[in-house]
């Protein structure tokens, strides 16, 4: 616990994180930075689960280990996602969203 | 003075997450993206979740920005610069989050959470974190952890085979 930082400051910075990860996935265009804006709102969650853990359940490590498992799942969905995005690249040679028109070749 | 730093990283944060959404040249971006993690790590960090910072650096900072950045450099040019925004997209993106950012913060600063006195807290040790990872009684993750080793299995094993060339079977099908 941050001495005197509430719990509603840090909730205040997650939210506008989470709204800037959707500004960005909404006005990109290119495949790889969409995935970034993911990223972005993906953080956000988990820092809400580990400061509602620490702030308001201390006895438990609900929050956290559920962190531990977001940041795993974040990690295989972008790899997951690169390897597709790098795939595609090779196909149609762009990366721009409007390009992607077939989903298979 | 935890609170000015603790201000200090939230404006950095903001600032840096917004120049990765907008800047047109995707290195910086992932750069700029790359600091906001960081900035992450030091909350986790000062609200003693020494673990989870840990982890969060060496993941997020080690790894997954690298797999961007070598992503972005096998795919594309880098100084190619993204194509810009028409404006009204840009407005009707701003104005859903902007609306999104009052609509969520107004729920949040009308609820009133329960306060908890600082002497109740304790400190989160990484053998708390690993019992509780490895417990299968109440409150035990044990499931989740070996559901989440099946996935991380399954997402290597995908991602060797998506992205793969054909080359060497087609050089076998033309001897």
């Amino acid at each position: 616990m941050i001495s005197g930082v509430s719990i509603y400051e840090i909730l205040t910075v997650s939210t506008i994180i989470f709204f800037i990860g959707v500004y960005g996935f909404v006005t990109r265009k290119n495949l790889i930075a969409m995935l970034m804006s993911i990223e972005l709102i993906l953080n956000s969650a988990a820092l809400n689960f580990v400061v509602i853990n620490k702030y308001l359940f201390p006895e438990h490590l609900g929050g956290a280990i559920f962190s531990i498992f977001i940041i795993a799942v974040a990690a295989a969905e972008t790899a997951l996602a690169l390897a597709i995005i790098i795939n595609l690249y090779r196909l149609i040679m762009s990366l721009k969203t409007d390009d992607t028109e077939t989903m298979k070749f | 003075m935890e609170r000015i730093i603790f201000y200090i990283i939230s404006v950095l944060m903001i600032v840096f997450a917004v120049m990765a959404v907008s800047n047109r040249n995707i290195m910086r971006s992932i750069v700029y993206l790359l600091f906001v993690l960081i900035g992450i790590a030091g909350i986790y960090f000062m609200i003693e979740f020494y673990f989870l910072g840990a982890v969060q650096l060496t993941v997020y900072a080690g790894g997954i920005i690298v797999l961007y950045i070598n992503s972005v450099m096998l795919v594309e040019k880098i100084n190619t610069p993204l194509p810009s925004v028409v404006w009204w997209r840009k407005l009707l993106a701003a104005s859903l989050s902007i609306f999104g950012i009052v609509l969520t913060l107004f729920a949040i600063w009308s609820y009133n959470f329960v306060k908890i006195a600082e002497s109740q807290t304790k400190d989160t040790s990484i053998n708390d974190v690993g019992r509780a990872l490895l417990n299968y009684g109440d409150r035990g993750f044990v499931l989740p952890f070996e559901v989440i080793s099946i996935l991380l299995l399954a997402a290597m094993v995908g991602a060797i085979v998506i992205a793969k060339t054909n080359k060497p079977q087609e050089n076998n099908e033309l001897k």
